[in-house]
């Protein structure tokens, strides 16, 4: 997939899928594999992160010339916590059935790595604009393969797509697909995917 | 030197915005989260209890028992109580409503759980048993348990304080059941003390 590098579609576009931050790059796993029980979880998820992503994108890369190098790392880690706690209290005061759903998960973004290796390798070295681009094209990379893996781990799991009945009562939902191992099966099939792709469109 | 300060200033100025700026934030979500647990819990008592006009909280350690009353008089229709142990897993937190003469339980509800989905989550809602998805909290719908509940498994309890396992599930089945054996004598105790 030969595009134009450093064109602004092409910050945008490289998140969903010359460098995805899970498909390609393999960042963030941890909430990948945990949350995406259902296509709602994945989604929220995906949501809150990004919000922390493009936030802390935005500020760092306004902050890039002010930070000291020595003390980067801790004040990124600062700023994605604040944003992080901003996510969680407000889940927690207005949606309390997501917040409930998914639990720890939300306080966790805070180690995300997609988030901190962003900031690392982007927003301290570009424009505030270029940063948030770029942000934004990872939020949505990221959201993909959660709501894909949260969709099909649902449907097969629960028979529901987004709560919304898709497979009739003929169907004996694979509980193993909405416990941890399913979502081990579901993510390595769609690794192999992407592969499988890009090597094609390599040789051609 | 100058680096040192830069760092120090740098350092603080970040963490000073970031306190600012959640300290402010807490001050808009806390009362509603505060409003969402209370309503959860309101909600979790009524579902147990059987209907009560008001309720009144005794709390002794980290142990609260919430009496419904009934107006005029104030006659006591039940006492709900969080009781919380261990499943298969995590910790189960369930509301449990007690009749006033602490031999049968008047309601039953999990409110909280890490059990396996599929098997130990029948514990709150079982979706494979279409007639009946709640058939196992409902048999704690009017036990009794005293002197124990017992749990059996594949036939229909015939004794008034048995209760069924759910199959694939006995461990949590039998941990619930153990949950309510092992803490009901101490909030007995602990009603009776303040009550009287």
């Amino acid at each position: 997939m030969a595009r134009k590098k450093n064109t602004l579609t092409y910050e945008v576009l490289k998140g969903i899928w010359d460098e995805n931050p899970v498909m390609v790059s393999l960042l963030g796993l941890c909430p990948t594999l945990a949350v995406t029980n259902s296509a709602m979880n994945g989604l929220t998820m995906s949501m809150a992160t990004g919000f922390v992503l493009l936030c802390s994108s935005l500020i760092i890369s306004l902050l890039r010339n002010l930070i000291p190098a020595q003390v980067r790392i801790a004040s990124y880690i600062v700023i994605i916590a604040t944003f992080v706690t901003v996510v969680d209290r407000f889940l927690a005061a207005f949606d309390p059935v997501s917040s409930r759903a998914l639990g720890p998960y939300i306080p966790l973004i805070v180690v995300n790595c997609i988030i901190l290796g962003r900031q690392e390798a982007f927003s301290a070295k570009n424009n505030p604009g270029r940063s948030l681009l770029d942000s934004f094209g990872m939020t949505l990379g990221f959201a993909a393969v959660l709501v894909i893996l949260g969709g099909i781990r649902e449907l097969l799991g629960s028979g529901t797509i987004f709560s919304v009945q898709i497979l009739g009562d003929w169907f004996n939902p694979w509980m193993i697909m909405i416990l941890p191992p399913g979502a081990f099966f579901t993510l390595g099939i769609l690794i192999a995917l992407v592969n499988l792709i890009n090597e094609k469109g390599a040789k051609r | 030197m100058k680096t040192s300060y830069r760092i120090f200033i740098t350092l603080t100025l970040i963490s000073i915005l970031s306190g600012g700026l959640l300290s402010a934030l807490n001050n808009v979500t806390e009362p509603r989260i505060k409003q969402h647990r209370v309503r959860a819990l309101k909600a979790a008592i009524s579902e147990v209890l059987p209907a009560y006009d008001y309720y009144e909280e005794i709390s002794k350690g980290p142990v609260t028992l919430y009496v419904g009353k009934k107006k005029p008089d104030g006659e006591t229709v039940g006492i709900a109580t969080r009781l919380i142990g261990s499943g298969f897993q995590g910790k189960i937190s369930i509301m449990v409503g007690i009749k006033p003469d602490f031999k049968q339980l008047s309601g039953f509800k999990v409110l909280e759980q890490v059990e396996t989905p599929g098997l130990g989550t029948k514990i709150v809602v079982d979706p494979s048993n279409k007639d009946n998805p709640f058939w196992f909290p409902e048999q704690f719908k009017g036990l009794t348990f005293l002197p124990a509940i017992t749990v059996i498994k594949n036939i229909k309890p015939s004794k008034p304080a048995e209760v069924q396992a759910i199959s694939g599930a006995t461990i949590s089945s039998k941990a619930v059941v153990s949950i309510l054996n092992s803490q009901l004598p101490e909030i007995q105790t602990i009603y009776k003390a303040k009550v009287r």
